[in-house]
């Protein structure tokens, strides 16, 4: 059966995006000491969006500088309950212009308007409200009696949720009384430079929050400025385990969100329309780009052929195509380096023996475009069952014994996320001791909240965002 | 000359401004003895009322989720801020106190319930605990709210008594019926109208004025209220409202800080589940 939808877009007359934007410094938007920029796309047309400062040593440089000095004039004089006020403010001017954001971020990043406008934006905000409630009651967040700022925080966010990742990033940092300098992704900088606005619009000190584009020198230049206390990074663990080698021996402190290969662990007794939906929403949620996607499949396997029958058609009924309709499921890929990375890996599947299915689909003329995938008769040295390949592209393996299923889980050098689907309480609370991975989801997948922390084991980072436990990494408690 | 209109000051029950059923009012004046308005002077039937209309409220209110409870508790901070100036007035005139100390004493009152709006989302964090028993079981532990509580806030303040009792005992998910400070009444009024526009579902906060000595032995007595803040009763009525409340085994707490958890866990009951671990 085949549904036929109306195209039904979503209006893009509430954004007003500038032919060109400088960077963020001390509370004004200035140009950039060199003349060198880049553009922004939108991934699903290819079109030029804006044209971007990139920054350079020097400009990162004046933004700690500003960053440094508000955070000792101002910032860390400021009442507790006083700094709360202004996140409070800026929670509220990021609900009052919602939709504005939703419709930004999906122009610039790919991802469907549906997911901006139900996901990213709200929870973003909702990040700013949690945190502005902490910023007065530090003392019983369990960072020990006295929980005091590290100063300076140099912060990098990848281009997969940036909006989302930037208030991850900026809401405690600023609750607990540090200042920043935010560095977005370079195919993702829109909805940063809309928030520098925000933080305009809230009367934010100057200097308090600054936003520097550019690319890898940009974000190397930042993690390496002796003035910064530390350094957020979400990101590759490429880059992560970089990051950890450049602060060695500084005395800078990090929290690093890498990269994950996520299990999600289907036994026999799972209600198994409910897994098949919770599958879809942990791999192809955001064109699989997350870190904490549900990339491995592991089927008990007496279950296999049906769930895998079961899940072809719905995944059938997924509709990829323009990011801004709003039925879209699956939106554009972000960037045609990305779709080369997915081609790549995915076609070592094939390589590998694996057996790849997708559904027909037909693509714009125009943008990045890759189908819901799945591969079933994946083995654990294949290629896809091994390495993140952030994108729409689902890795089927098979177990018999609940503790296969756990060593198999746990056969990665990630541990980020997990899933886990059964009836039975006892075995869910089983397995998620013996899971390596810092998010187990039971029953459900990819489920956020800023009361919730998030974060990996082993090589998926160091650290929490969320909940108290995320509020300790920028707190020094016990640490010198 | 134009003629001002003065405000008629009634209860709050269930989101509605009802006069009492009584027909009965009080004098309230100023610190000089001048006559300033007739508030309404809530009867039996009117506690009563307001016990119901809490107690219908109570399932949505506990039920929301803690998120929710945070932004509309932000959004009564909003809607006090936009009121300031009557508050300040009704607080200089009642007291006695200069302009400046009643504005900030209003200040206070409203950085309270930023204070509270902040808690709701984090109580649980802060006060559960996952309990590392021995064998193999999942055992949490995690505040809830306890229900229905009755309110007497300090008699000595307009405002930010009256703040600090209700904002801890809804920001916990309970209901509330308030029994506004017998000779400072007139902001409890204004609050109910500020709370009447800022989200929150009619029936979570209720407020009575009159005579608290009248008021007190109802409560006590009720056996469908859970929990008592006794701040504002005298040490005859304490002692009677903690004899009738004993019926029903009420938890009556007596507050001399505000700034403090701990105000919001005097009104949850901890709950401990278990659960196996196993294949």
């Amino acid at each position: 059966m085949t549904f036929e939808y109306s195209p039904a877009p979503e209006s893009t007359s509430i954004v007003d995006i500038s032919a060109q934007y400088g960077l963020f410094i001390n509370g004004k938007f200035v140009a950039a000491k060199g003349s060198k920029t880049f553009n922004t796309i939108n991934p699903a047309t290819e079109k030029i969006l804006s044209k971007i400062a990139y920054a350079q040593a020097s400009d990162v440089d004046k933004a700690v500088i500003a960053a440094r000095s508000a955070y000792t004039k101002v910032w860390s004089k400021m009442a507790p309950q006083e700094r709360g006020k202004y996140l409070f403010r800026i929670a509220r001017i990021m609900q009052e212009r919602a939709r504005e954001f939703a419709v930004l971020e999906t122009m610039d990043n790919g991802k469907p308007i549906r997911e901006t406008r139900d996901i990213d934006i709200p929870l973003a905000a909702a990040h700013f409200f949690y945190h502005a409630g902490w910023a007065d009651k530090l003392k019983y967040a369990g960072a020990g009696d006295n929980p005091r700022p590290y100063g300076v925080v140099g912060q990098i966010i990848p281009w997969n949720f940036p909006l989302l990742m930037l208030a991850w990033k900026v809401a405690p940092a600023l609750a607990t009384g540090n200042t920043v300098v935010l560095k977005p992704a370079e195919t993702t900088p829109l909805t940063a430079l809309l928030f520098a606005e925000v933080c305009q619009q809230a009367g934010l000190p100057a200097g308090v929050v600054n936003i520097v584009t550019g690319d890898g020198a940009t974000g190397s230049a930042l993690v390496n400025h002796p003035d910064i206390d530390k350094i957020a990074f979400t990101g590759s663990t490429g880059v992560g385990k970089g990051i950890a080698r450049a602060i060695a021996g500084t005395g800078k402190s990090a929290t690093l969100e890498l990269g994950g290969k996520g299990a999600n662990i289907v036994f026999d007794d799972s209600p198994i329309d409910q897994t098949v939906e919770g599958i879809v929403s942990g791999i192809f949620f955001n064109q699989g780009h997350v870190c904490c996607a549900g990339s491995r499949l592991l089927v008990q396997e007496n279950v296999h052929d049906e769930l895998i029958e079961k899940l072809k058609r719905r995944i059938s009924q997924i509709r990829v195509g323009d990011p801004l309709d709003k039925n879209t499921d699956l939106g554009a890929i972000n960037s045609a380096a990305q779709l080369a990375r997915i081609k790549e890996i995915s076609s070592s599947g094939d390589a590998e023996g694996a057996h790849r299915w997708s559904p027909e689909c037909s693509f714009p003329e125009k943008g990045f475009w890759y189908p819901p995938t799945i591969f079933t008769g994946v083995t654990q040295a294949n290629r896809i069952a091994q390495e993140e390949i952030f994108g729409p592209v689902l890795s089927v393996l098979t177990f018999r014994t609940p503790q296969e299923a756990i060593d198999k889980a746990n056969n990665t050098p990630y541990g980020l996320s997990a899933g886990v689907w059964t009836e039975k309480g006892s075995r869910i609370l089983w397995a998620a001791k013996q899971l390596k991975a810092g998010v187990i989801w039971a029953n459900t997948f990819n489920k956020f909240d800023p009361a919730s922390p998030f974060g990996g084991y082993k090589e998926s980072g160091w650290g929490r965002e969320g909940g108290r436990h995320g509020l300790a990494a920028y707190l020094k408690g016990g640490e010198k | 000359m134009r003629i001002d209109i003065r405000k008629t000051y009634k209860l709050y029950i269930g989101g509605a401004f009802p006069r009492s059923e009584s027909g009965r009012t009080y004098e309230v004046t100023d610190a000089k003895s001048n006559f300033i308005a007739n508030p309404a002077q809530a009867s039996r039937k009117d506690l009563r009322d307001a016990v119901t209309a809490a107690r219908s409220a109570f399932g949505g209110w506990s039920g929301a989720t803690a998120f929710n409870r945070s932004q509309i508790l932000y959004r009564i901070a909003e809607m006090m801020e936009a009121r300031s100036e009557e508050f300040v007035e009704e607080i200089a005139l009642l007291e006695g106190v200069t302009r400046v100390a009643a504005k900030k004493q209003v200040d206070q009152a409203i950085d309270t319930w930023v204070w509270y709006s902040g808690w709701c989302d984090k109580i649980s964090t802060v006060s559960g605990s996952t309990n590392p028993i021995s064998g193999p079981f999942y055992n949490f532990t995690i505040p809830e709210s306890v229900g229905v509580v009755g309110v007497f806030p300090a008699q000595k303040s307009s405002l930010l008594g009256l703040v600090q009792a209700i904002a801890p005992v809804i920001a916990g998910g309970n209901t509330a019926v308030v029994v506004a400070s017998q000779k400072f009444p007139l902001c409890a009024v204004t609050l109910s109208e500020a709370l009447a526009t800022s989200d929150l579902p009619g029936g979570v906060v209720n407020i009575l004025t009159g005579i608290t000595s009248e008021l007190a032995p109802w409560m006590g007595a009720h056996m469908d209220v859970d929990a008592i803040d006794a701040t504002g009763l005298s040490k005859e009525l304490d002692k009677e409202v903690r004899v009738s409340g004993a019926d029903n085994l009420k938890r009556i707490h007596k507050f001399s800080t505000s700034d403090t958890p701990q105000r919001m866990l005097a009104f949850m009951e901890y709950k401990t589940v278990w659960h196996p671990i196993g294949i």
